[in-house]
């Protein structure tokens, strides 16, 4: 496809030249002939066969809502009705500065004044074998969507590698066009680059309620196929069959001519305020450039670049200063919105609202009274507000407290006070959708004493479901009672207006499975918790799904991810697990073995009845852990909020006054209990008579045996504060005492709070309800106890052999080594 | 060769929300901090109350609460959060092309 008209005769004007017929070469062109469109004589050289065309609009035309037609831009008529001569399909192939003249591949030659580069980018292609195969395409242009449908007619299963973006978008429309559509994600949330990981986790669901399947956190290991693309097989032995592989997992700005011209090139082709490449006589805008730094994957800075661009060429310059972004996702029926900063930190506000039943997430960052980033999911009417604010910068002190319920409420007249906005409500304005309860009745219920949120949420309801009125009903409160409002029971911490059992009650009633699925149902304020409630979100999910819910390590407290205990130095320790406090010569051999091998500075006897390795550095951990794995020893949890040891006497076996066998008895119960993960740590003791050598009375869990049997003793604690267990009964049998054993852990382990031992949780809601669940009620006792075995059939798994053999090796090792001298390792 | 820029591996071989040393031959190791929306920080591995190590700390927005006694620490600034005060050197770092580069002037600096 040529328009190539010969060089009118006696036609003096300069020569500008535009490699890339593509958005911004073909904008830059508009901008300069709207200008002055007789100042250049202009040719543009485009590699695709077609004429300019909105590249964006490509998703659409994939999805079936738009034909090529719809998306032209500039057809014949204008390059012609301009004297624009364009070469089609022709690729340049090397710029000579010397001789100011570009080289296609079909081997034509044309020489320039001035030369436009507007190359765009290039996809990414990951380097996995197979990636030639036919049936790997990127998305980029016109060709690739026309693969792509060809593929869809024939239907089938395919693949997207990538879970940006563009990626979302091709999976939307090849799912629309009939294919079985699974994405490839290598990060934990999609589109991580633009999204926080709320509104990424909230846009998987939306995506998988599509039907399509999403895996996060996967690594693509090759693409494979006799001849053509049959499958892609992931890291961890996945195969996914697929008969079309979509690869979109980034761009590059493409600078091969360029640099091969000699122009300077960083990430991009470089160039200044005038996009004036090293080289005055050669320009550069669009995705190819790096500007200030910045190299940019959207169109909107396009615009600016080819403003300034233009003015520079008619030498009226005016100068790009470099652009804020903002993303839309363009998958019909799913509302993402983000704009500008949202990574957080110093000095930086966030405001969040979860609207957990609309499904819809909000987040807006303010720095210095400046709104800084945006983040919308579910209802992105308000972005194009924000982004202006942010735009320009503007105060927002006196909007704050109403901006994140969005444009038309914050600049609603008298409504600048939440509270004036609620007492400005009618009676029956309806305050909780979930319960549909109205003003006038959470303000009676308030008058007939309800003094707290939870009282209200008691009486009639109002914020007892999905909680996103509790800001109305706080507010309503306060508007009611002034001074006298109660504190409810204390909040997990400051990210969240629920308390440890509120939280734990919502998770199982509404069968959450995720941190992030928590913070938004529940409304957290802080888009990623925080040290305080995180560790305990993971417990409560890992306790009410043992055997689905994915432990979240990043979650979790240093020693229990390291499965060691940090001491002051940043060294480790390391305590084996010795059964009931026995040992034997082939243990105590491979632990002396370690102690030199390693070097430890100390070993000592613990208060625990086993040996403590101290000094061990974090490195070493693993080959420490594989060394004593190797004499049958395994983790003794002493880091972990876990079953820590059983103490046991030497009982009937040696003993003169032993009743019963408490080493053999102590031992059974170890290996029944370890590797659970509980609420706190859990200590147990069994000793052999009322002597109690083992110290049964200040434990978590105490037996101590007599003649007749076995007294079971609970919530005692030997810390900071003593407290002597409780009797709970006496049972005649070890069986017995295993059970009842299993079956107040794992009431513990469902009822108390995270980090509240079994000493104050008893003081709490006192042993009566111990008693009733576990003495009184056989079947109670007996489901608990089948609860705690079935989680144990999952939990049992020594974490250092795990380790030992190479999982989770970036735990230990450093990432580089750097010498001075020589440079990185 | 001196490249201003030390070239110390790819982002992805950080855990969102964690963090990986560069151990520093002669002195404190560097921690290197990725954030759940992908932001990548480097500081001295090293809190400036106890010498906790912050690489082994969690990371929450941008902050990271330290292994030992749980003060807070700005992963931009080094700045310890609330109501404690003190400082870590942070280490400036860039992005390129997926790869994370460090600043060499500040790693000798905590060599030295
Ligand atoms: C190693 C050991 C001391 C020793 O050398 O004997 C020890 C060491 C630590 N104890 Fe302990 N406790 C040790 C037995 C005890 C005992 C005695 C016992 O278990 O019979 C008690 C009192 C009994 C009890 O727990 O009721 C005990 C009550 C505590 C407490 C207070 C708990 C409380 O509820 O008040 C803490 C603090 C905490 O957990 O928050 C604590 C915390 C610690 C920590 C984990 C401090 C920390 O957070 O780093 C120490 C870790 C040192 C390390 O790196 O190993 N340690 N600690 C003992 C390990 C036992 C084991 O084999 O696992
Ligand atoms: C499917 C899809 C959806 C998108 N959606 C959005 C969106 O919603 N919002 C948004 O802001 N952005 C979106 N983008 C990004 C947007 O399309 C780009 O930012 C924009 O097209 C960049 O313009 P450009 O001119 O720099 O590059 P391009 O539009 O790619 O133009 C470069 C042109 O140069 C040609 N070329 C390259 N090398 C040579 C050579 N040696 N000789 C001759 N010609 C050459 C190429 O063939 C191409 O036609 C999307 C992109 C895709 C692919
Ligand atoms: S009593 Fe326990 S916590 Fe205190 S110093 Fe000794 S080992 Fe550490
Ligand atoms: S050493 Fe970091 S908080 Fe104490």
């Amino acid at each position: 496809m040529k328009h190539h008209p010969l060089k009118p005769e006696g036609d003096t004007r300069d020569h500008l030249v535009v490699i890339g017929n593509g958005m911004a070469g073909c904008r830059a062109v508009e901008e300069l002939l709207a200008r002055d469109a007789a100042r250049y004589r202009v040719t543009i050289f485009g590699a695709e066969p077609r004429v300019n065309y909105n590249r964006i609009m490509l998703s659409p035309v994939l999805a079936g809502e738009k034909s090529f037609d719809d998306i032209v831009i500039n057809d014949a008529e204008w390059y012609a009705a301009n004297g624009i001569a364009l070469v089609a399909g022709d690729p340049v192939v090397a710029i000579d500065r010397g001789t100011k003249t570009v080289t296609t591949r079909g081997g034509e030659t044309e020489s320039y004044d001035r030369l436009l580069i507007a190359t765009g980018s290039d996809p990414f292609i990951i380097p996995v074998p197979g990636k030639d195969l036919p049936g790997v395409i990127a998305f980029r242009d016109m060709d690739d969507v026309d693969t792509m449908l060809a593929a869809a007619d024939a239907g089938g299963d395919a693949v997207v590698i990538g879970g940006g973006l563009l990626g979302l978008e091709a999976a939307h429309g090849l799912s629309l066009r009939g294919m079985k559509v699974t994405v490839i994600h290598l990060m934990p949330t999609l589109m991580e680059r633009q999204l926080d990981e709320a509104a990424g986790w909230l846009l998987k669901q939306a995506l998988e309620g599509r039907g399509q399947t999403i895996l996060t956190g996967a690594d693509t290991a090759e693409i494979v196929g006799d001849g053509k693309v049959e499958g892609v097989k992931l890291k961890d032995g996945t195969l996914i069959p697929a008969s079309l592989v979509v690869m979109a997992v980034g761009i590059r700005p493409s600078v091969a001519l360029a640099r091969d011209a000699g122009l300077a090139v960083g990430r991009g082709i470089q160039v200044d305020d005038h996009m004036v490449t090293s080289d005055p006589a050669v320009l550069a805008v669009g995705e190819c450039v790096e500007h200030d730094g910045q190299v940019y994957g959207l169109v909107a800075p396009l615009w600016d670049m080819c403003r300034s661009l233009a003015d520079g060429l008619v030498e009226q310059p005016t100068g790009y200063r470099g652009s804020v972004t903002s993303t839309k996702l363009k998958v019909s029926g799913i509302d993402v919105f983000s704009a500008g900063d949202f990574s957080g930190g110093d000095g930086c506000e966030d405001i969040v609202l979860r609207d957990a039943s609309r499904g819809v997430y909000k987040r807006v960052i303010v720095k210095d009274d400046r709104i800084v980033g945006a983040v919308l999911y579910g209802d992105t009417a308000d972005g194009s507000w924000y982004f202006d604010l942010l735009k320009k910068q503007e105060d927002v002190s006196e909007l704050r407290d109403l901006l994140i319920f969005g444009q038309s409420f914050a600049s609603g007249g008298g409504a600048a006070d939440p509270k004036a906005a609620v007492a400005a409500l009618s009676d029956d304005a309806e305050i909780c959708g979930c319960n549909g309860v109205t003003k006038g009745q959470v303000v009676s219920c308030i008058a007939k004493g309800a003094r707290s949120l939870d009282a209200v949420r008691g009486t009639c309801k109002a914020s007892a479901s999905c909680g996103s009125c509790t800001g109305l009903v706080e507010n309503l409160l306060a508007l009611t009672l002034g001074d006298e409002v109660q504190a409810g029971p204390k909040t997990m911490c400051k990210c969240t207006s629920f308390g440890h059992d509120d939280v734990r009650r919502e998770i199982v009633a509404q069968g959450m499975r995720s941190i992030p699925e928590v913070m938004q149902k529940l409304h957290w304020t802080t888009p990623d918790g925080c040290s305080s409630c995180r560790p305990a979100l993971n417990y409560y999910l890992l306790c009410a799904l043992p055997c689905d819910y994915v432990d979240d390590q990043q979650s979790r407290f240093v020693n229990e991810r390291m499965h060691a205990n940090i001491q002051k130095d940043g060294t480790y320790s390391v305590v084996p697990r010795m059964w009931g406090g026995l040992t034997n010569p082939t243990e105590l051999r491979a632990i002396a073995d370690v102690v030199e091998k390693f070097n430890a500075p100390m070993v000592k006897v613990t208060g625990g009845q086993r040996l403590d390795i101290f000094g061990i550095r974090k490195e070493d951990l693993p080959a420490v852990w594989a060394d004593l794995n190797a004499a049958g020893m395994v983790s003794g949890h002493a880091y972990g909020k876990s079953l820590r040891t059983v103490k046991t006497c030497v009982g009937s076996e040696w003993c003169r006054f032993g009743t019963q066998d408490s080493t053999g008895l102590g031992v059974k119960i170890e290996r029944m209990s370890w590797g659970s993960w509980m609420p706190h740590k859990f200590k147990i003791a069994v000793s052999g008579c009322p002597r109690n050598c083992a110290e049964a009375t200040i434990k978590d869990f105490g037996i101590v045996c007599v003649d007749s049997g076995y007294e079971l003793h609970v919530g005692g604690n030997g810390g900071m504060h003593v407290r002597v267990t409780d009797l709970l009964c006496k049972v005649a049998t070890e069986q017995e005492a295993m059970d009842y054993c299993a079956a107040f852990i794992q009431l513990y382990r469902e009822e108390a709070r995270y980090l509240e031992r079994t000493a104050p949780w008893i003081e709490r809601v006192g042993l009566a309800h111990i008693t009733a669940r576990i003495v009184d009620d056989p079947a109670g006792r007996e489901a608990l106890r089948a609860r705690f075995l079935y989680s144990q059939s999952f939990s049992q798994d020594d974490p250092w052999a795990q380790r030992a053999e190479g999982a989770e090796a970036e735990h230990h090792a450093p990432m580089a080594r750097f010498t001075p001298q020589e440079e990185l390792a | 060769m001196t490249a201003e820029w030390l070239d110390i591996g790819w982002v992805d071989q950080i855990p969102v929300r964690g963090s990986r040393t560069v151990q520093v031959e002669g002195g404190d190791d560097i921690a290197v901090f990725r954030t759940a929306e992908g932001k990548v920080f480097a500081l001295l591995d090293r809190c400036p109350h106890k010498h906790g190590r912050l690489s082994q700390g969690i990371v929450h927005g941008g902050a990271v609460a330290c292994p030992l006694h749980n003060w807070r620490i700005s992963l931009s600034t080094g700045e310890a959060l609330g109501e404690d005060k003190g400082c870590t050197p942070t280490v400036p770092v860039k992005i390129d092309g997926g790869r994370v580069l460090i600043c060499r002037a500040s790693t000798l600096k905590a060599a030295a």
